[in-house]
């Protein structure tokens, strides 16, 4: 894989170093005598959105928590940052269920990473505010979960990630129980949201890799190994209707569709 | 409207028991007739009054006692390897000694006044309590805990502010089997030994076949009962209301 250069319009908005790039050398992983991958390795290059697409079940989740740190690479396996120091501990996690707390306020389920830290909640509790105004659900932060629509509970969860303010951005399926439009709306403020940052998202829908992607990687395979890169042209969000996405998209279909049939 | 259900339900009743009295001519020291139950309600008020309030007292002392009791050992079972390994399978032995055996020593322990029967009254309804608890405290969403482990959350706070909360709804569960449970105990206690209380008060008609008398302190223990856990249970549902939209409607 080309090592991609980073561009002005892709450093954080804040004033943070970029983010760097994710290495993952020799991963073994296996579920009950199930190989998932053997020997893995992947590179997901720094302050950049890589989208990880194949069939299911192939181990994308299982890679992502791996990166997480929530599974252990396996012996002789090892996950780093391009900096060297681990990245456990400093990755945002984002699921396909929003995962919030009925308890909590919309306010309280986006700083409900400072309560668990002991930080101080009144800094983080203003902090929560303007971004749920940035995810557009101002006047709703003091609503429950239930009192809120899929797309918004999803809102809430895209704003948790970003409360954490971590250089890497680990997301599984976050828009994949969404109606379309607002999946569309959705991709489009997050790869806005999440621009700088190093975004490993693991999807099932090839266009939405080729919208918000930098680069898309096809898993395949038991053991999995990754495809070659494909890079979209121009910077994401890009438009579904752009022909160039359009042809990617019938060439990723057709790869997914072997990575079925192989499977 | 679940009220008015329920009265027309009892009602039928009473009015079958009157029938069935007067048909088969039963004695009033067998079976009293409902009107006799009433006559011996209005005439013996105050005796009933001033037992039924000790009784109340013992209850209410005694499950809230047994509630924080209870959601104390589940909280320490959660938080140490060390008490689930020795103290849990005390705990479930603890539930195999019929609780009738061990009344007569508390009360040559605590006496024939109040604290012996809040004590059996815990004793009988902390165990539902701790257990639900401690299970609604393991089943936290594994999807909340990889989140909180990704937020670097200190174990302490994932339990006080995750497990605990989203462990409530288990948490009222228990309660509201300990507020059934929790007369049973308080007059379990007063037949053992005591000097008042509603428990008392059957003992003594029974045994001088006062079998109206009995009966009536029966029907005011039975409201105070069913009063008890009305009551608790909407304070339940008021204080987890974000749980209300996951619980079926009742009726």
């Amino acid at each position: 894989m080309s090592a991609s250069i980073p561009s002005a319009s892709a450093q954080r908005a804040t004033a943070a170093p970029p983010s760097p790039e994710i290495l993952v050398r020799a991963a073994s992983l296996s579920f009950g005598g199930d190989v998932l991958f053997d020997g893995l390795d992947a590179r997901f290059a720094g302050a950049r959105c890589t989208c990880l697409l194949g069939p299911s079940g192939v181990g994308k989740s299982s890679l992502l928590r791996l990166i997480a740190g929530l599974i252990a690479p396996g012996a002789g396996g090892e996950v780093a940052a391009g900096d060297g120091r681990p990245i456990a501990g400093r990755a945002a996690w984002m699921s396909q269920s929003d995962s919030l707390m009925p308890w909590l306020s919309a306010r309280g389920n986006v700083a409900v990473g400072a309560r668990l830290r002991g930080d101080g909640m009144r800094a983080a509790l203003a902090r929560a505010d303007e971004l749920l105004a940035r995810v557009g659900l101002k006047g709703r932060e003091a609503d429950r979960p239930a009192a809120l629509s899929g797309g918004m509970r999803q809102r809430v969860s895209l704003a948790r990630t970003l409360f954490e303010d971590r250089p890497f951005v680990l997301m599984d399926e976050p828009f994949s129980s969404l109606d379309a439009i607002t999946r569309l709306q959705l991709q489009e403020e997050a790869a806005r949201l999440l621009q700088g940052r190093t975004v490993v998202l693991v999807t099932h829908d090839p266009l939405e890799a080729l919208r918000i992607g930098h680069r898309v990687l096809v898993m395949a395979g038991r053991p999995a190994i990754l495809s070659a890169p494909i890079d979209p042209p121009g910077d994401p969000p890009r438009d579904p209707a752009d022909p160039r996405v359009l042809a990617l998209q019938g060439e990723l279909l057709h790869r997914l569709t072997q990575a079925k049939a192989a499977a | 409207m679940i009220a008015l259900r329920a009265f027309a339900t009892f009602a039928g009743l009473v009015v079958l028991w009157q029938i069935a009295v007067a048909a088969f001519a039963l004695p009033p020291y067998m079976l009293p007739s409902p009107l006799r139950v009433a006559g011996t309600l209005w005439e013996r008020a105050d005796i009933l009054w001033e037992n039924a309030r000790y009784t109340a007292i013992e209850i209410v002392i005694g499950l809230v006692l047994g509630v924080a009791f209870g959601a104390s050992c589940a909280l320490t079972l959660m938080a140490s390897r060390l008490a689930r390994r020795w103290l849990l399978p005390v705990l479930l032995a603890s539930q195999a000694v019929p609780t009738f055996a061990i009344a007569p020593l508390l009360v040559l322990w605590f006496g024939y006044g109040l604290a012996s029967k809040i004590v059996m009254t815990v004793i009988v309804i902390f165990f539902s309590v701790a257990s639900a608890f401690y299970d609604g405290l393991r089943r936290t969403d594994p999807a909340w805990l990889d989140l909180a482990q990704t937020m670097n959350a200190r174990p302490w706070r994932t339990l006080w502010f995750l497990r605990v909360p989203a462990a409530l709804p288990a948490l009222g569960t228990g309660i509201r089997v300990a507020a059934v449970f929790a007369p049973i105990g308080a007059v379990i206690g007063e037949w053992v030994g005591a000097s008042r209380g509603l428990g008392y008060l059957m003992l003594q008609a029974n045994a001088r076949m006062q079998v109206d008398v009995l009966f009536a302190a029966l029907l005011v223990l039975a409201v105070f009962a069913v009063a008890l856990y009305a009551l608790v249970d909407a304070g339940l549902r008021r204080a987890i209301s974000w749980d209300a939209d996951r619980l079926p409607p009742e009726h």
